[in-house]
């Protein structure tokens, strides 16, 4: 539908790393990656990948290129899910005692 | 958290802080609101008012769901399931509280799947047809922008439950509109072929823009109760935030609002709305004895 | 991003070599800088990608009924659940970047045909217990799978994993209380039920893959640790958690060798038709075609809205380097 007469350009949206603060008090932490645009874009889908939108969330995307990293022995710290609308978690949903496994 | 052992992890009791990330601070939007009506607020016109709004949230959630598994990128997916299930929300609290105050206690889904055409009060341009991402960034920019505004001073209703409704829906609707924005700036004053398309949406949207603002009758003598705000207060804001962003995105200013009676506020609606129950009423409408 | 052999004098290629199996027997982490031989990169491509894609294609049964989903209750949870599988995705393409693979090439894979996914989402979703039952089956399946993945060798795709897992666990109790809800409405719906459980429950157990016997990855990707249980194992472990909820649901599993065998200690259940699987791997599933158009279409017809976007943030950059 576009660029019927040039060669479609793949446009290759440059990689940024998400650092997360949880909460005040807190580091922001790497959570992981993802491709945007521009930084202003990679807020936009770091807030909704990454944190669904939590409030009194901060994050800092980081193009990834930027990046000088030191050695290859980075613990990342795992990461957890988000706490946001409360029918994402399992406990909302009332399932008997006796039901296993679930 | 249980580190390694994930199994453990998925069998604890989802209690405390401490196992998410970003906490479990669940705010129930009415929580400790008093859900009485107000001496001075007609139940009548509050219930038709909650509904109008409840209709325009719950439409317009139900075009956007079909950008998931349909978007331009998968962000934009999940951006828009976001949205999505935020004007979800804010239906279901609306459509409820209209049972409430109508005193005959139907609840969300009476609402939502057991009335016909002629009974949604929504605005037309909740149910227009999706079209293409352009038209989808439009929409969704008109519809924030002026439905931001109505929310705004509605969290000084006099009716505790729908301020209570509009102080949770600002935050929400204040992140609909920069998103939309971000879109908006980026496809005007991107490629000229995107260019193009904007300018084609917001030729397409703007003739269903005048009745946001065409006062009905329940909204106006509501609005003198101290309970609804009278669209056509908001405008000459709206127009003022409309022209930024689309000069902005370097686009020509638009042109006013044109001038309009309430037609979908009035339960008259275009051809599209038809089809767009049937689909949302369907699974409902066969199994009317179900629970779900 | 990982070295070569080739580049590395020498002699030294060995040693890496050692090195990187020392920290796979001490089960550490290999991360993305580390040195990883060849073929573990390609495996993890593989798996990561595909596990990806099928998080992707994963949307579609379900997604169809959001607009439709019979209270507004449900409409709200089946959309964040799909919403969250677009999560997924995205977390997966993500580990996947760092093993040097561009996203937009998987992308292009994936709509050229030419990488799989789960073959489970070749099948169609044909009444709105399906929505319950590919939660408590499918997901439960995939949780299964996936639970192990979370002590993976691979940080970046550990860490993805446990992220999701946690997420699939309300995907698999969504699905659940669905059903549960169904079973005690009306006889029409309980008879959604049965069909539905009918329908996805072989399907749920080839999602663990082909029987040991003939899967010849799997001895190498269990040494690397990218594999943590085998295929028949997992599979057994799924119909032993889940019999019993399907008891307590009062629904019949369609597997009439299905019994509790005392000496093993496990149920015995009949052999999936596995000629059937092999169809629906190599494209000829009910809905292959359609499912990897859909993706087609909307990715092609969103290229004009991913140029606009980078044109704009090319203009932006300039007009700050003008500035500046």
């Amino acid at each position: 539908m576009s660029n019927d007469d040039v060669t479609p350009a793949r446009p290759e949206w440059p990689l940024y790393e998400v650092f997360v603060r949880g909460k005040r008090g807190l580091n922001h932490v790497h959570v992981g990656s993802l491709h945007a645009p521009d930084g202003e874009m990679a807020l936009h889908n770091a807030r909704n990948l990454y944190t669904r939108r939590n409030e009194g969330v901060s994050i800092w995307v980081v193009l990834a290129e930027n990046v000088t990293a030191s050695s290859p022995d980075e613990k990342d710290p795992y990461f957890a899910p988000s706490g946001d609308k409360v029918y994402r978690h399992p406990t909302f949903y009332p399932i008997p005692e006796d039901v296993p496994h679930i | 958290m249980s580190g390694d052992n994930i199994f453990t992890g998925l069998t604890e009791e989802h209690d405390g802080d401490a196992r998410w990330a970003f906490g479990t601070g669940f705010t129930e939007a009415l929580a400790g609101v008093d859900t009485t009506l107000p001496a001075g607020v007609d139940g009548e016109d509050l219930a038709t008012y909650c509904r109008m709004l409840g209709d325009d949230a719950l439409v317009q959630a139900q075009r956007l769901v079909h950008w998931v598994t349909d978007a331009p990128e998968l962000e934009e997916e999940v951006a828009l399931a976001n949205i999505a299930l935020d004007l979800l929300g804010q239906a279901r609290l609306l459509l409820a509280r209209a049972g409430q105050a109508d005193g005959t206690g139907r609840d969300e889904d009476d609402f939502a799947y057991r009335r016909g055409p002629a009974e949604f009060l929504n605005v037309r341009l909740a149910e227009a047809p999706r079209g293409d991402f352009a038209r989808c960034v439009t929409t969704l920019l008109v519809l924030s922008s002026w439905r931001l505004a109505l929310f705004g001073r509605l969290t000084e209703s006099r009716d505790p439950v729908l301020a209570a409704i509009a102080a949770k829906g600002v935050n929400e609707l204040a992140y609909h509109r920069e998103y939309a924005v971000s879109w908006a700036l980026r496809l005007g004053d991107g490629t000229p072929y995107a260019h193009e398309r904007m300018v084609e949406a917001v030729a397409d949207v703007w003739p269903l823009t005048g009745e946001l603002f065409a006062t009905h009758p329940v909204e106006a003598a509501l609005a003198a109760q101290g309970a609804a705000v009278d669209p056509a207060t908001v405008r000459e804001e709206v127009h003022q935030v409309l022209t930024q962003v689309l000069t902005g995105a370097t686009l020509d200013a638009p042109a006013p609002f044109p001038a309009a009676e309430p037609a979908g506020r009035a339960g008259r609606h275009t051809e599209e709305m038809e089809p767009l129950l049937e689909e949302l009423q369907r699974v409902a409408r066969e199994h009317p004895e179900a629970t779900w | 991003m990982s070295t070569t052999a080739q580049e590395a004098p020498p002699g030294a290629d060995e040693a890496l070599q050692a090195d990187f199996d020392a920290k796979i027997a001490a089960n550490q982490r290999i991360e993305p800088r580390d040195w990883m031989p060849e073929a573990y990169r390609r495996s993890l491509v593989r798996q990561v990608s595909q596990h990806a894609h099928s998080e992707i294609i994963g949307m579609q049964p379900e997604g169809d009924w959001i607009a439709t989903a019979p209270s507004l209750r449900r409409k709200a949870i089946l959309l964040a659940k799909v919403q969250d599988e677009a999560g997924h995705g995205l977390y997966l393409y993500a580990a996947a970047e760092t093993l040097g693979v561009d996203r937009a090439d998987l992308t292009e894979r994936l709509i050229g045909g030419r990488q799989k996914y789960s073959s489970i989402f070749n099948y169609p979703s044909l009444n709105y217990a399906d929505v319950g039952v590919i939660g408590w089956l499918v997901d439960g399946a995939a949780i299964c799978n996936q639970v192990p993945l979370c002590r993976t060798s691979f940080g970046p795709y550990a860490r993805a994993m446990v992220r999701i897992c946690k997420e699939e666990s309300f995907h698999q109790r969504q699905g659940y209380e669905l059903l549960m809800r169904m079973m005690e409405g009306t006889e029409g719906q309980r008879a959604m039920v049965q069909d539905a459980v009918d329908r996805w429950w072989w399907p749920s157990l080839m999602m663990f893959g082909p029987p040991d016997v003939d899967s010849p990855n799997t001895r190498r990707s269990m040494d690397w640790g990218i594999k943590i249980d085998t295929n028949d194992d997992l599979r057994q472990k799924f119909v032993d958690m889940t019999v019993p909820q399907a008891e307590k649901l009062g629904v019949t599993l369609p597997d009439p060798e299905l019994a509790w065998n005392d000496e093993r200690d496990h149920y015995d259940f009949g052999e999936p038709d596995w000629d059937e699987l092999k169809q629906v791997i190599s494209g000829n599933g009910p809905k292959n075609a359609e499912r990897v158009e859909r993706r087609r279409a909307a990715h092609e017809n969103g290229a004009w809205v991913r140029e606009a976007a980078t044109a704009y943030a090319e203009k932006q950059r300039s007009a700050r380097e003008v500035a500046v």
